[in-house]
């Protein structure tokens, strides 16, 4: 068992995750917005025709497993991943690691799982907790979007690692291996690289619901809903732009206050005071996708109900649009010398 | 946003946690603290629920009038969609749509029935006498 495991909590799961095994790893620097930015985790995607829970598949983060992926590739660290095919072999494994000391991160769906509400028990397979020990038959977990830490019997463990449906975990779970001889300048040079993808992210990608285009694309949507689906189906639309953007974990604003917070650290990293300025336009973003939630909520909650109304909330759209396109083409064309 | 700004509305995590914001403090700089709730967000998960509690009904009334299977009822009623359903029984999808019908359940091995039971988590009594 790592005893000396210590929780943090963070916003974000998988954030969490990468943050607390770094750290436990001698990497004392590790921050949530820190790992969010190597990471890359800034993103929006609007998938047309498909449909989550009667309302549209939008995304303000990047894709499962990426931001620990990017984090620990862009540090120069090693990882351990596994998926399993048999329920046997990956809690044998997982005992394995926690018996020699090693806290793992474990991918669980959260429909079964037991500690969170039943209201926001859905069959979502993507979410990340660490487990660092085991007493008898009940698994000490550390979630990072908990204040405290918590347990889970054998059974409860299995059934979340070996949930079904989309993404389903099959058993996955990932460590870095342990780190020697850490190289700060890495940090520098990963925050460039991180920032520099989340440009071409929100800017380039040449798909016309990726990015900018895509919260253009939703906006344009917005607009035509009290016509297409009515009032009724129109807002569970709306509702469901508002639960992604402020559901556990993003921070608040989808996730554009962490990655403000995350420019914020970049700067001190840097030693660049041009990034100030741009993390305080991302700030704006993250109100503005605030004051957006508050208008589609009147909405959903039949309180205002005309077609101005839509227009309304798609018009703040089009403005978040503009803040983050003239946030980001600034930060495209800052030159930095590392 | 700023700290003091921090909605502390009672929430469906009242008995789990507090959520995590990043939020500029008195001096400018970002920090984190944390959300009991916030009311735009629990009206957002409060609708979703309504309309999947309609969606309940619906297919209550849908295997009362022998239009649907109880296997239908039990998908609806634990949010699935055929993928996860799939998943857990390990049959394709066609077969279940069939299975979804009240004439291809009858014709249902028990053995079939039973996996159906254990996935839904409840006996295969409750899944052959539909009594809701």
């Amino acid at each position: 068992m790592a005893e000396n495991y210590q929780h943090i909590q963070t916003a974000h799961c998988e954030n969490g995750v990468v943050t607390g095994l770094l750290k436990h790893q001698g990497l004392d620097f590790m921050t949530e917005p820190l790992a969010f930015g190597l990471g890359s985790g800034l993103f929006y995607i609007h998938i047309p025709f498909l449909k989550v829970s009667g309302g549209p598949a939008i995304s303000f983060r990047t894709v499962p497993g990426a931001i620990f992926k990017r984090t620990c590739k862009a540090l120069q660290i090693e990882v351990v991943r596994k998926k399993f095919s048999n329920e046997l072999l990956a809690q044998q494994f997982l005992d394995e690691k926690i018996a020699q000391g090693i806290p793992v991160g474990c991918q669980v769906g959260v429909f079964h799982l037991s500690y969170f509400p039943k209201e926001y028990r859905f069959h979502f397979n993507a979410h990340n907790i660490i487990v660092y020990g085991k007493e008898n038959d009940t698994y000490n977990i550390s979630d990072p979007v908990m204040e405290t830490v918590t347990t889970l019997t054998i059974e409860e463990l299995k059934r979340v690692r070996f949930a079904q449906g989309v993404l389903a975990p099959k058993g996955h779970l990932y460590y870095p291996k342990s780190i020697e001889n850490f190289d700060k300048k890495l940090i520098q040079r990963g925050i460039v690289k991180g920032i520099k993808r989340t440009v071409n992210d929100m800017l380039h990608i040449p798909a016309p619901i990726v990015g900018i285009s895509g919260i253009r694309f939703t906006a344009n949507k917005v607009k035509k809903l009290r016509a297409k689906l009515g009032i009724k189906q129109g807002g569970l639309f709306l509702g469901q732009i508002v639960r992604m953007q402020e559901e556990i974990g993003t921070g608040g604003g989808g996730f554009r206050f962490l990655y403000a917070a995350f420019l914020e650290e970049a700067a001190e990293y840097l030693q660049d005071d041009r990034l100030i300025p741009i993390s305080e336009q991302i700030t704006k973003a993250g109100d503005l996708w605030r004051s957006s939630a508050v208008q589609m909520a009147g909405i959903y909650k039949g309180r205002i109900t005309e077609q101005k109304d839509f227009d309304d909330a798609a018009n703040m759209l089009y403005e978040i649009a503009e803040v983050e396109k003239t946030a980001f083409k600034q930060l495209e064309k800052l030159k930095f010398n590392s | 946003m700023e700290k003091k700004d921090i909605p502390q509305d009672t929430s469906p995590l009242k008995n789990m946690t507090r959520e995590v914001y990043y939020v500029k403090n008195s001096d400018g700089k970002y920090e984190t603290g944390l959300s009991a709730g916030w009311v735009v967000k629990n009206e957002a998960l409060e609708n979703a629920w309504e309309d999947i509690n309609e969606q309940v009904r619906a297919a209550k009334q849908a295997v009362l009038t022998g239009e649907k299977s109880p296997i239908y009822y039990y998908f609806v009623l634990q949010l699935m969609d055929y993928n996860v359903l799939s998943g857990y029984t390990g049959f394709w999808k066609f077969s279940i749509k069939k299975h979804m019908t009240s004439k291809g359940f009858k014709k249902l091995s028990d053995q079939k029935i039973e996996i159906y039971a254990k996935v839904f988590n409840i006996t295969v009594d409750e899944l052959k006498n539909f009594n809701h």
